[in-house]
């Protein structure tokens, strides 16, 4: 599948997808939702909890192992996606729709030093 | 260079995603192993199990050699019937774990299909003893067939549609039997804890059988989804449950172990003198009541002792996280356990496998 153009990625294989009021909707992508597996389990973290960059915020647990997910900036926890904790395999059918939360950034600009598209393909590209 | 089944490349064609399993390139699942799994419990699903070995053996020493190679006697056996053995070193450690069938005909011929990660070592441990008897017996690798299991609650209407010509012989196969038509070989047994069938036949004729299977809806499944089967229902796999190191008694495999007659086999003597010990360590289930996955070697914590996961996964029918767990003597089923997740320590419930059995929930 291709990484979507307008979305940002870590190298652990986040993606961000910056909405129009600032904050910011995060996901894990199809390479690594093709990793794990199906999916059994999602972790979530509490609305309202601030994350600096890197910090585990979540974990995704398949058939085969537990991952943990990362804050891709600093900031706060402004909701979480409800749907895809009850339905975990929404996220392997759809990995750049399902988000798993929103983020309040502290500084939207660190949001645009993430890995675009191409950088990230590059980075799977090496790894393979 | 891994070596690939004659359907490798139907599974490619399906999308499979392919992993290396003891030097095979097999696929793990096709999309979703928990679909597949489920499409198991509640229909039909197939395997590619050509990776597996098939050993006939024949001369006039066949049974002498079998019931003096196998833990369980396969001088029970009638022609047409099968049985779930281990065959043992001397010290009684487990070397494999096989199925072997006397074939439906008149000569005394057996049929073994033994795990493909240690075929080879199987083989030579065949050889070796064969010589070391003197047996009269040849020991010849079927490397000609392709092996394919068939499993759910639909699987004798769903190979009748497909194959209609062997309707007469799977409408009349009993349980844990297995007849022979033309060059194809069809028994009922399987790893999955439902109905269904095993069929080895040449090589040249395993697409079409899986062509003609998939037209009627049988859905194909991967490796995936055959370890969430059979750890539902309780069956032990090789190389997990058990290994050289173990015995049959600390397996939960004593029942596949035949001590009522005094015929000798590989490993009684040993097996007898452990079966003397007060402190033998036993093979139980166990169901996670929180969140989260067990996994194989996180550690137990019982009030007997410690113990170990031999294998863990998350089961989809039962809807969650099951185990299998090597624990002290003393550990009984509804007991409290505590086991460390990667998370922190977690409860799980003993309990005696299986789990789920011909699609309903036991435990």
């Amino acid at each position: 599948m291709n990484n979507p153009p307008e979305l940002r990625y870590t190298e652990s294989h986040e993606w961000v997808r910056t909405q129009a009021d600032g904050s910011v909707l995060v996901g894990i992508t199809d390479f690594a939702q093709d990793a794990l597996g199906d999916l059994v389990f999602i972790d979530l973290p509490p609305a309202g909890k601030s994350f600096t960059a890197g910090q585990v915020i979540a974990v995704v647990e398949s058939v085969k192992a537990a991952s943990d997910i990362y804050a891709p900036v600093n900031g706060t926890v402004t909701a979480v996606n409800d749907t895809v904790k009850d339905a975990p395999e929404k996220v392997n059918r759809d990995a750049f729709g399902a988000w798993l939360f929103q983020m309040q950034p502290q500084d939207i600009g660190d949001v645009g030093r993430l890995l675009d598209a191409a950088a990230y393909q590059a980075q799977l590209d090496s790894e393979k | 260079m891994l070596k690939r089944t004659v359907l490798f490349d139907m599974h490619r064609a399906a999308g499979a995603k392919m992993v290396d399993f003891g030097g095979w390139e097999m696929p793990l699942h096709y999309g979703s192993q928990i679909e597949e799994h489920l499409a198991v419990r509640s229909g039909c699903g197939m395997f590619d199990v050509s990776h597996m070995r098939v050993v006939d053996v024949a001369g006039a020493d066949a049974l002498r050699a079998l019931q003096l190679l196998l833990a369980n006697d396969a001088g029970r056996l009638v022609a047409g019937k099968a049985l779930y053995s281990c065959m043992l070193r001397h010290d009684g450690g487990v070397l494999d774990d096989l199925i072997v069938y006397r074939l439906a005909d008149d000569t005394a011929t057996y049929r073994l299909v033994v795990n493909a990660g240690t075929a080879d070592r199987d083989l030579a441990w065949l050889r070796q003893v064969r010589e070391e008897r003197a047996f009269d017996c040849e020991f010849r690798e079927r490397s000609d067939l392709a092996l394919i299991a068939v499993q759910g609650p639909n699987a004798r209407a769903c190979v009748a549609r497909a194959v209609p010509h062997i309707e007469p012989v799977v409408e009349a196969l009993g349980v844990f039997c297995a007849a022979v038509l033309d060059q194809w070989f069809i028994a009922r047994t399987g790893y999955t804890g439902e109905d269904g069938f095993e069929i080895a036949l040449p090589e040249p004729q395993a697409a079409q059988l899986w062509q003609a299977l998939a037209a009627v809806d049988v859905a194909a499944c991967g490796l995936g989804a055959r370890d969430t089967l059979r750890l539902e229902a309780g069956m032990n796999l090789y190389g997990a449950e058990m290994d050289e190191s173990v015995t049959p008694l600390e397996s939960g495999l004593a029942w596949t172990v035949d001590l009522r007659t005094a015929r000798d086999f590989i490993g009684r003597s040993a097996l007898e003198r452990q079966r003397a010990e007060p402190h033998l360590r036993q093979l139980l289930g166990l169901k996670l009541l929180d969140r989260g996955v067990l996994r194989s070697h996180q550690s137990v914590v019982t009030a007997q002792g410690p113990g170990e996961i031999t294998s863990g996964t998350f089961g989809p029918t039962i809807g969650c996280s099951i185990a299998l767990a090597r624990v002290p003597a003393g550990v009984a089923p509804k007991e409290q356990v505590s086991v460390a997740l990667r998370s922190g320590p977690a409860k799980a419930v003993v309990c005696r496998p299986p789990f789920v059995r011909h699609g309903r929930v036991l435990a």
